[in-house]
């Protein structure tokens, strides 16, 4: 925050206005880059999730997938959020097998 | 075509951020620092480049009778009287667009190759067939955007295009920056397009009234010597292009000078 902020606030003005058009460019052009509509990127969230559900619980709620874009590279970035038990366990769904099981309670011990 | 030719696209998808501009300035101070340059208006529909160089009354064929082959080129270029080693090859016909396919101005632009160190062609806005035709034609670009969202965007999408189609090197001029904006984080900075666009930089040009001034006259600021803050940065831009090393100049250190004082003093109003 610079002073120019603080200065923004106190008055209860808006911040300044270049960092938002800077967000909402990025935000854009990730989208513009791959020609992936709103849409079609959330079904693909969708089915990400749906295929990590199969493994592992998620947090459907708290998954973000999204495109970030740097250098003129998009990315794929999926952020899924994975459900604990309360003694901090991942809980593996019982149709895994039970090595998958193994390795990650061994990871986590 | 001479291999040594610079054929430059000037393009910047959406329309009205300086590209016609541009490329009569740039146009002007490369003739001006002796090189053969033409400029090809390619922007069929919505033509401009005559009146920015006030060249409309001189017009009498255009690209259109070259390609039908009922004039030669050199009866259809019009050569600037004060800047002799420029000429402009009008844009014809707006229903040229219904026919002109990419060969054609692939064809023109060989024309010209053979007489002129630069050909400068001013892109059409968009990025439909006017833009397609005049990509097939270049070989390298200037992207010319303002640092606005609306200007940015359709320049990466307009940057896209021109690499699928190998166009190298892509340069960009970032047109009617406004320092005092900028400093106060009221507009995206340098660095901010820069770094979203992945482009190298060829130059910056100033928020100019000058460029008005110079275009309601037909006279472009590079022409008359001016020393205003945009005809400095479209003179440095020229001098970059042909591997002079200018520094670029600081928007945070414009206008602080007494001339710019008394400049901004002698243009207040009045009454």
């Amino acid at each position: 925050m610079t002073l120019r902020d603080i200065l923004n606030k106190l008055l209860g003005r808006q911040p300044a206005s270049a960092a938002k058009a800077r967000e909402r460019l990025q935000l854009v052009l990730a989208h513009d880059r791959t020609d992936l509509s709103p849409d079609l990127l959330n079904q693909m969230r969708e089915e990400i999730l749906g295929v990590v559900a199969k493994y592992v619980e998620i947090d459907f709620e708290g998954g973000a997938v999204s495109l970030e874009t740097e250098d003129r590279m998009t990315a794929l970035v999926a952020n899924l959020p994975i459900k604990r038990t309360l003694s901090g366990e991942i809980q593996v769904k019982e149709q895994n097998s039970p090595k998958i099981e193994e390795s990650i309670s061994e990871q986590l011990s | 075509m001479t291999s040594d030719t610079r054929v430059i696209l000037i393009c910047s998808g959406k329309g009205g951020v300086g590209k016609t501009t541009l490329t009569a300035n740039l146009g002007i101070s490369l003739a001006r620092k002796g090189s053969q340059t033409a400029v090809l208006d390619a922007d069929f529909g919505l033509r401009n480049l005559d009146l920015l160089l006030g060249l409309e009354n001189r017009i009498v064929y255009t690209a259109q009778e070259v390609l039908e082959e009922t004039c030669r080129l050199d009866q259809a270029l019009v050569k600037h009287k004060q800047e002799p080693n420029l000429s402009l090859l009008p844009a014809g016909n707006p229903r040229m667009l219904d026919w002109l396919k990419p060969e054609d101005m692939k064809k023109i632009v060989e024309m010209l190759s053979k007489q002129f160190d630069y050909v400068l062609i001013d892109c059409p806005a968009g990025v439909e067939d006017g833009f397609r035709n005049a990509v097939a034609a270049s070989k390298e670009a200037i992207i010319v955007t303002n640092p606005e969202v609306s200007a940015v965007r359709d320049a990466d999408r307009v940057i896209g295009l021109l690499n699928t189609n190998g166009i190298k090197p892509v340069q960009l001029v970032l047109n009617r920056v406004r320092p005092k904006m900028m400093e106060s984080q009221e507009m995206l900075s340098i660095e901010d397009v820069t770094d979203i666009l992945a482009l190298p930089l060829l130059g910056l040009v100033l928020e100019d009234e000058q460029v008005i001034v110079s275009t309601n006259r037909g006279e472009p600021l590079t022409l008359i010597g001016s020393q205003s803050p945009a005809a400095r940065c479209y003179s440095n831009i020229a001098g970059r292009l042909q591997g002079e090393d200018i520094p670029l100049i600081d928007p945070s250190k414009e206008g602080d000078g007494l001339r710019d004082k008394f400049r901004r003093l002698m243009q207040t109003k009045i009454f």
